[in-house]
């Protein structure tokens, strides 16, 4: 992204006629049962959108003139018809670039990809080793991603994406990360944990620790071919601006379309609090991003709160909305990841029964535990 | 659309014919607007209406001076020069 002004960062601030950033989570249906998962995925939702409301979709923004669209889950290539959408939407000139984790992308559908133009593809992998990796995303998940991996790499596709989300344990391998983005042309992508879904429960023993949090900064501020999207802009309170945009988009530029039509601010707020609106009602997503009340609320000027007094505000504003949201914190307010730890004291006095729970869970029923016991 | 763009405005001629690039969508925006380029995936901001206006006139006029003279005097000449200087750097614009 181009540098910004300040003027341009009101601008964004204030909203856009149409989302910069949009994601499409097309499936609450995953393979995988990740413990951070951000949409708390595993079972198909009845409701999800048909094919045709998909297609309507994809108009809708082919209208807005959406330029790209953000798709996730749930797994996207479950969807049977995800083919038809994916062609469909770069038919209609709005790019695509989904994140999968990899299990379904067999060499026949590598092959189909790379024959597309306006297709990233984002393969999710949390550990530079299967130690590492397969306690989060789930056993045998790191020896698929390197099958995708190497399955994309015989197809010639180009430049696709190695999405890590940072964490205490893996935070350490960057560099091994960075590796295996090159070994194979591919770019790094790096991103925040964040306490959205199933994050929750692990966010605190995997968030990263104050002095990891500086690493991360520093590492990142020597490689701005890292992408990272809006996930790290809190760090540039520690020094010059990590490059990104610099602010809180969730209804602003950025916003969520959720497997069953539902509009949220942002994909890590499935929250109530955060619901805007449903792409099936008249008026369709347009009316939602332009008309919604919630998303007229965000695209005001941010308070502050407790961030008043505090000389970074200007380039952390604060935080992330959802990190805070999600941990009982006060949204005016310093970031619980705040590098000065001046939310650690709010932190430590917050009941955990008051904190809010993502409004959707469609994790699979935990396994039921068969206990044998010997007759007799 | 100043200070970093002098390095780029250095080498910019003016006498070439320039247009908006097939690889790229521009969407109208309150500030101006956003471009995206297709190719690199880049999305680049104009942030004034005059420099859209300038840009989407580019191909009706045979050099990018003779566009520049045509628009509004609300922007200095150089600067309009600057943004098409960076906007080419970026592959907004090309030549027709
Ligand atoms: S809530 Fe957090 S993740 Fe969502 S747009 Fe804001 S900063 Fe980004
Ligand atoms: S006090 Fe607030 S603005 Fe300052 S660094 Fe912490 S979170 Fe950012």
């Amino acid at each position: 992204m181009s540098s910004s002004t300040p003027a341009l960062v009101d601008q964004l601030k204030s909203g856009l006629d149409a989302p910069i950033c949009l994601t499409w989570e097309l499936t609450y249906a995953c393979n995988l049962e990740c413990v951070h998962c951000l949409s708390s995925s595993g079972r198909r939702d009845q409701r999800e959108l048909s094919t045709a409301e998909a297609r309507r979709v994809i108009d809708e923004l082919r209208d807005l003139q959406v330029f790209y669209v953000n798709i996730g889950g749930g797994e996207p290539l479950v969807r049977r018809d995800f083919f038809e959408i994916l062609e469909y939407s770069i038919d209609n000139h709005v790019g695509v670039k989904f994140s999968t984790n990899g299990y379904l992308l067999d060499q026949a559908k590598a092959d189909h990809l790379a024959t597309l133009d306006n297709v990233d593809v984002q393969l999710s992998l949390d550990g530079a080793d299967a130690a590492t990796n397969d306690p989060i995303r789930g056993e045998g998940s790191y020896a698929a991603v390197r099958r995708a991996i190497d399955n994309l790499g015989r197809a010639g596709f180009e430049n696709f994406k190695i999405s890590v989300v940072a964490t205490r344990h893996n935070v350490s391998q960057m560099d091994a990360f960075e590796q295996l983005a090159g070994d194979h042309g591919a770019e790094l992508r790096v991103t925040r944990l964040r306490p959205s879904g199933r994050g929750a429960d692990v966010y605190h023993e995997l968030r990263l620790t104050q002095p990891q949090q500086v690493d991360l900064y520093h590492w990142l501020l020597a490689r701005p071919h890292v992408l990272t999207g809006d996930s790290f802009f809190h760090l540039s309170a520690l020094g010059e601006p990590l490059p990104g945009l610099n602010l809180c988009g969730a209804g602003r530029v950025v916003c969520l379309i959720d497997p069953v039509g539902d509009v949220y601010a942002c994909p890590f707020v499935i929250h109530d609090e955060f619901l805007a609106g449903n792409v099936r009602s008249p008026g369709g997503f347009r009316r939602v991003w332009t008309q919604s009340e919630l998303f007229g609320a965000l695209r005001e000027p941010d308070n502050p709160g407790a961030c008043a007094s505090c000389g970074s505000y200007d380039a952390c504003g604060g935080g992330c909305l959802a990190t805070k949201f999600f941990t009982g914190l006060p949204l005016a307010g310093p970031d619980p990841d705040c590098v000065f730890g001046n939310a650690d004291d709010a932190l430590s006095g917050i009941d955990p029964q008051s904190v809010p729970r993502a409004s959707q869970d469609h994790s699979k029923p935990a396994r039921t535990k068969v206990v044998l016991t010997r007759k007799g | 659309m100043r200070g970093v763009l002098i390095a780029a405005t250095a080498s910019f001629e003016t006498d070439r014919a320039l247009r908006l690039s097939p690889q790229v969508g521009l969407r109208p925006e309150p500030f101006g607007a956003l471009a995206y380029h297709f190719d690199s995936r880049r999305l680049v901001f104009l942030k004034s209406q005059e420099l859209v206006e300038l840009v989407q006139a580019l191909s009706r006029h045979r050099t990018a001076a003779d566009a520049v003279s045509a628009a509004p005097s609300t922007h200095s000449p150089a600067s309009y020069i600057a943004a098409l200087a960076s906007l080419e750097e970026a592959g907004v614009i090309c030549e027709q």
